[in-house]
């Protein structure tokens, strides 16, 4: 008997070792272990045992089982594993291929600009006001200082409407009509982007065009702050290396008026062919709000003073994506468009 | 505005190079926009004399010439110029020599006969055409008889200048003037100004002579002077003054004309010189036009008159139109022999809307418009007799009148230097603020409240405490202002509502595949006949520009998705065939009664093709389904409850079978369908096209609702599927409808998932699948309570639509 169970020890260790499968490797679970297996075949003879026979080949018979399942597990996790690294190694996929497409679309480089215009100024406290795109002759140009036959006005050659409507040549007149809503409270502190409109084509105009002006009133606002903030927007717009220069100019509604120029970041200010050389780049202009326009809107302008300040997004759009043509911008062509 | 450097030294001492001088002028408002160096390119141009002319032997439209440049050696020159004589004096070109555009002179043989060098016209060393004399604009430069030979030819002609050119901003008429920009650097740079000489001492006694000024309306015509000059003798004028005059861009004519241009570019007045003899009676009328008046101006043009315009006129009618243009009987001509010098000042904004009304702008309304210089009308005749004296052109009559209705009112401004401080944020002291405006030639006297600043007569742009303060700034230095930040309360910067929603709409657009585009907000009244839009349409009522610059853009859009339209065509033409796009701006609408439109904020989207596919994928077709879960997931993602799409035909421009209305609640916020055909062929477009527009306001009224938290649930559901085979002309969302209806509460979800139309069911019939998720929050339902809703279901669909269960 005891030889008997050696024996199915042997046979087991060499069938196990044989095995890749785990079909197969069941199988011989219950040829050797099952309930009609040869280890219980073995064991049910155990009542023809003497009884000192008995406990030791009892201890063999578990010995040998104990051996067996010992075995069997081994085995069992070896072919699991190399079961599952067959599977991973069939499961290998060619990661360069093209991954599916996702359909993506694209805002529109004007609509980008004029955000990162107004979080800008969003972030420094600043409101946002629309107004209409047809506008009084009175919003677009009396109440700003610039009367009937007042020369300026050539500076923004008008569609009309009527002779007392027109489409808006700036943002301006929202600025007129946020004072007068807003007077006698301060502070005012907005930018007014949108559609503005004058008659020019060509590759740096558009008939229709973008601005974000801006407007801040209180009780002592000064040139200096005014420098300051548009310093303060160069900065964020172009980098923090970007520099300004203010140089005189001159608009109705504003005094003293200023042209803004920041350094060219194309050659960092020596002079490029962007710059035409000058290492300067215009990109807006501002002043003082001109005390008649505060008086007109209802402020006395021995209180309170302001300044505002007007960029076109155009401009800033190209300068940004060194686009050269304004007319790319309105051409709508996907391809384009896909570019932002 | 162009200003010679050389010329400008007249007046003021300049010790900068001409690029230093443009940058201090742009930093003190008077912007240089280019600077023009004419004989930068041109070396080795002598002058030289003529000696003989002779035919060429080989060729008729050559001549040979011989041509000494002082030395002893004759140097042979071919030329194909006509207006060259023997004992011209000319620029010569020798061999080595280069001129503009990068023309080098070699050694040539011009049809077998040698040539060594060129004789130059005035545009091949840089000048322009427009300002030679008309006889040499097209020919060799010829130049005065006295002229040495041998010399360098560029300072004898300018080319040894720098022209500045001034962009001036409309407040600064007075530098349109070389004293006006000479009297800025002469500030800029703290130097002494020199006006010019304008002493002028009469050689003809006035007995005999006729001069009379009659202003008839005084607030257009505020002065006006009239000398007279005899004995004039029209010739050339000399060669500074024509170097000058084409430094400014002006053709010299003949000395009395080029001496007024000449004035005028000097002094800033515009001057006009009358041939007295043609003047009736020496007698100036100064009054508004009749309205059928007419005239012919020095252009040989006729011009219609109005009542609007202010004329010159003698007794027997108009002989210029003031300010703007001469007459062309009146003119000076070489026969004249007596001149009346006209120095007046004229209306800016007559001046202006006469020259608007006639299509003519001259140098003259330019000034006039602007403002001149009241004060200096008389100054300016003298400058013009003296020069007139100098060149031995006229003498001048001991007769001037000088017609002053409306003198001159002097200015006197307080300036309070807190308040400069207080604009600019500089602490400038008092007497430093005092010197900076005399240097602008402005009287300065203390006060105890300030300063009391007198304006000068050449700056009517000056009249308020801030107009000097913004003198004072720019001659200081704007960039010398420190840069401060606003103080005061602070202020939150926030996106209101609407402005927040646009930018969620466009970032899920953006983000969801579709491209954002900008198109005119003026389109052609032709896209609505391409719409096919009825004649009374509302949408044609249009706000319409009275201007326009071309009919493409002449009315303000009704509609917001033609502008796709055009950009869908424009791109498939360019081969891009599958496009998303969307657009939110403004449509205008008139209103009966109003002075100013209606603008309605608008967003629309087009989509057209498919998506694109990929080796994994098939391309999807961007159709009315895939639109439609777009805009569903778009109102979704803006807070839009309850929203319904009821089938809509006749709207314009659409498909009448696949169009519907977009409502949210109770609002119709827009529509979405498939263009019309028509449409679609109108626009030469290929392949359907998708679109919805919605009224961005509307939306916004409907939007926003509050997200509450439902409690997930505790218990499974039960999903069943029901199949239907239904009427195909009834609206699966009222067979939703009706299932809702006819469900109770347990009725949790339904999802249409097939559709299908085909052999298996019968014609005009279709077979809906749904997928109906039933759940409770306090049990597991029991198969018994899930049948017993099914039951209820079939029941309605088979009672209301005669619907058959698929099994
Ligand atoms: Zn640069």
């Amino acid at each position: 008997m005891e030889d008997k169970l050696n024996s199915i020890l042997a046979d087991a260790r060499e069938a196990l070792a044989k095995t890749n499968n785990l079909n197969e490797l069941n199988e011989l679970r219950v040829r050797y272990l099952g309930k009609k297996g040869s280890l219980t075949m073995v064991l049910r003879g155990m009542g023809s045992l003497s009884p000192e026979e008995r406990p030791r080949v009892g201890q063999l018979a578990n010995e040998v089982r104990a051996e067996i399942e010992n075995i069997l597990e081994q085995r069992l996790a070896e072919i699991k594993r190399k079961v599952k690294s067959a599977k991973l190694a069939e499961e290998k996929i060619d990661v360069t291929l093209p991954g599916t497409p996702f359909l993506i679309g694209h805002k529109h480089p004007l609509t980008a600009v004029q955000e990162e215009i107004e979080n800008i100024f969003l972030g420094m406290g600043y409101s946002i006001e629309e107004g209409p795109e047809i506008e009084t002759d009175y919003y677009n140009f009396e109440a700003l200082n610039l009367p009937k036959y007042h020369p300026a006005r050539d500076m923004q050659d008008s569609f009309f409407i009527s002779p007392e409507v027109l489409l808006r040549t700036h943002t301006s007149p929202v600025q007129v009509r946020t004072m007068e809503r807003t007077v006698p409270n301060l502070p005012v502190r907005i930018i007014a982007p949108g559609k503005v409109y004058r008659r020019d084509d060509d590759a740096t105009h558009s008939p229709m065009f973008h601005q974000v002006e801006g407007l801040v009133i209180d009780k002592r606002i000064t040139f200096g702050d005014l420098k300051g903030t548009l310093q303060v927007f160069a900065e964020k717009m172009f980098g923090p290396k970007t520099r300004t220069r203010f140089r005189p100019s001159y608009f109705p509604f504003t005094e003293p008026s200023a042209e803004v120029d920041i350094s060219c970041g194309m050659c960092d200010g020596k002079g490029c062919r962007v710059c035409s050389y000058t290492g300067w780049l215009e990109i807006l202009g501002c002043g003082m709000v001109h005390p008649r326009v505060l008086e007109m809107s209802g402020y006395n302008s021995e209180d309170v003073t302001g300044f505002a300040f007007g960029m076109g997004v155009e401009r800033i759009a190209m300068l940004k994506y060194d686009i050269d043509d304004m007319r790319l911008l309105f051409d709508n062509d996907l391809r384009f468009l896909a570019q932002f | 505005m162009r200003v010679s450097y050389k010329w400008l030294k007249e007046y003021v001492q300049i010790d900068v190079p001409p690029r230093e001088l443009a940058e201090r002028l742009t930093l003190a408002g008077v912007a240089v926009e280019a600077i023009e160096e004419p004989g930068k390119d041109i070396s080795n141009v002598y002058t030289g004399k003529i000696l003989k002319i002779e035919q060429h032997p080989n060729a008729d439209k050559l001549v040979v010439c011989r041509v000494t440049t002082g030395g002893d050696e004759e140097l042979q020159i071919v030329t194909g110029a006509t207006n060259v004589r023997e004992g011209h004096i000319i620029p010569v070109a020798v061999v080595g020599a280069r001129l503009t555009g990068g023309l080098t002179i070699k050694k040539a043989k011009l049809r077998g006969v040698e040539s060594r060098g060129m004789l130059c016209s005035g545009q091949e060393l840089g000048l322009d055409p427009d300002t030679m004399p008309e006889d040499q604009a097209h020919g060799i430069m010829i130049l005065p008889a006295d002229t040495p030979l041998g010399v360098d030819v560029k300072p004898l002609i300018g080319l040894d200048d720098a022209i500045l050119e001034l962009e001036l901003t409309p407040n600064r008429g007075d530098c349109m003037s070389m004293v006006g920009v000479a009297r800025e650097v002469a500030a800029i740079f703290n130097k002494p100004f020199k006006m010019p000489e304008t002493d002028v001492a009469p050689t003809v006694d006035a007995a005999g002579n006729n001069v009379k000024v009659d202003i008839e309306d005084p607030a257009l015509c505020r002065r006006y002077v009239a000398r007279l000059l005899k004995n004039v003798k029209i010739g050339a004028s000399p060669a500074w003054m024509q170097e000058r005059l084409r430094a400014a861009g002006v053709r010299p004519i003949n000395n009395v004309v080029d001496v007024t241009n000449y004035v005028m570019m000097e002094l800033g007045q515009p001057l006009h010189a009358f041939d007295y003899n043609k003047l009736k009676d020496g007698h100036i009328i100064v009054r508004r036009a009749a309205d059928d008046e007419a005239m012919l101006t020095l252009d040989k043009s006729k011009r219609e008159l109005s009542s609007d315009m202010l004329v010159i006129t003698d007794p027997g009618g108009p002989v210029a139109v003031a300010g703007v243009m001469g007459g062309y009987d009146s003119e000076v001509t070489p026969e004249t022999k007596a001149i009346l010098l006209e120095s007046a000042y004229f209306d800016p904004v007559s001046i202006r809307r006469t020259s608007r009304d006639l299509g003519l702008r001259s140098e003259s309304s330019a000034r006039f418009e602007k403002g001149i210089d009241l004060t200096g009308c008389r100054r300016a005749a003298d400058r013009a007799a003296r020069l007139l004296v100098d060149m031995g052109a006229a003498e001048v009559v001991d007769l001037v009148v000088d017609n002053y209705p409306r003198p001159w009112i002097e200015k006197t401004i307080l300036l309070r230097p807190q308040r400069v401080y207080h604009i600019l944020d500089l602490q400038i002291p008092q007497p430093e603020i005092a010197d900076l405006l005399i240097r602008l030639q402005f009287q300065v006297k203390e006060d105890e409240k300030g300063l009391l600043v007198t304006v000068p007569g050449f700056r009517p742009d000056i009249s308020l405490e801030i107009d000097l303060i913004e003198e004072v700034a720019r001659l200081y230095g704007f960039n010398c202002v420190p840069n401060t930040l606003p103080v005061g309360s602070v202020t939150q910067g926030a996106r209101n509502y609407s402005q927040e929603l646009a930018l969620k709409i466009r970032n899920f657009l953006a983000t969801g595949g579709f491209s954002e585009v900008i198109t005119y907000t003026f389109v052609n009244p032709r896209v609505f006949d391409l719409l096919g839009l009825a004649p009374d349409s509302q949408l044609r009522k249009t706000v319409a520009l009275k201007n326009p610059m071309s009919e493409d853009q002449s009315v303000m859009r009704t509609l917001l998705y033609p502008g796709l339209l055009d950009v869908l065509q424009r791109n498939a033409k360019r081969q891009v065939k599958d496009a998303a796009v969307f657009e939110l701006g403004r449509v205008y609408h008139p209103r009966e009664g109003e002075t100013l439109p209606l603008e309605v904020t608008t967003l629309a989207a087009a989509v057209t093709g498919s998506t694109p596919g990929g080796w994994n994928r098939s391309p999807v077709t961007m159709d009315f389904y895939y639109l439609k879960g777009v805009l569903d997931a778009l109102l979704v993602q803006v807070g839009v409850n309850d929203v319904s799409y009821v089938p809509v035909t006749g709207a314009p421009g659409f498909h009448p079978g696949r169009t519907a209305a977009v409502i949210c609640g109770e609002t119709e916020i827009g529509i979405i369908g498939d263009l019309h055909p028509d449409v679609q062929e109108a626009y030469d477009l290929s392949r359907p096209v998708t679109i919805f527009e919605v009224n961005f306001d509307k939306l916004a009224g409907v939007s926003g609702n509050l997200r509450r938290y439902k409690s997930l649930p505790r218990f499974p559901g039960v999903e069943r599927d029901l199949a239907v085979v239904i009427r195909n002309d009834i609206p699966c969302a009222d067979i939703i409808n009706t299932i809702c209806r006819a469900a109770s509460a347990l009725l949790q979800e339904v999802r249409l998932f097939d559709v299908y139309r085909g052999k298996q069911v019968e014609k005009g019939r279709q077979s809906l699948a749904f997928s109906l998720k039933f759940q409770a929050a306090d049990r597991t339902l029991t198969d018994d309570e899930v049948n017993k809703q099914i039951e209820k279901i079939t029941g309605a669909l088979e009672r209301e639509y005669a619907a058959v269960l698929r099994s």
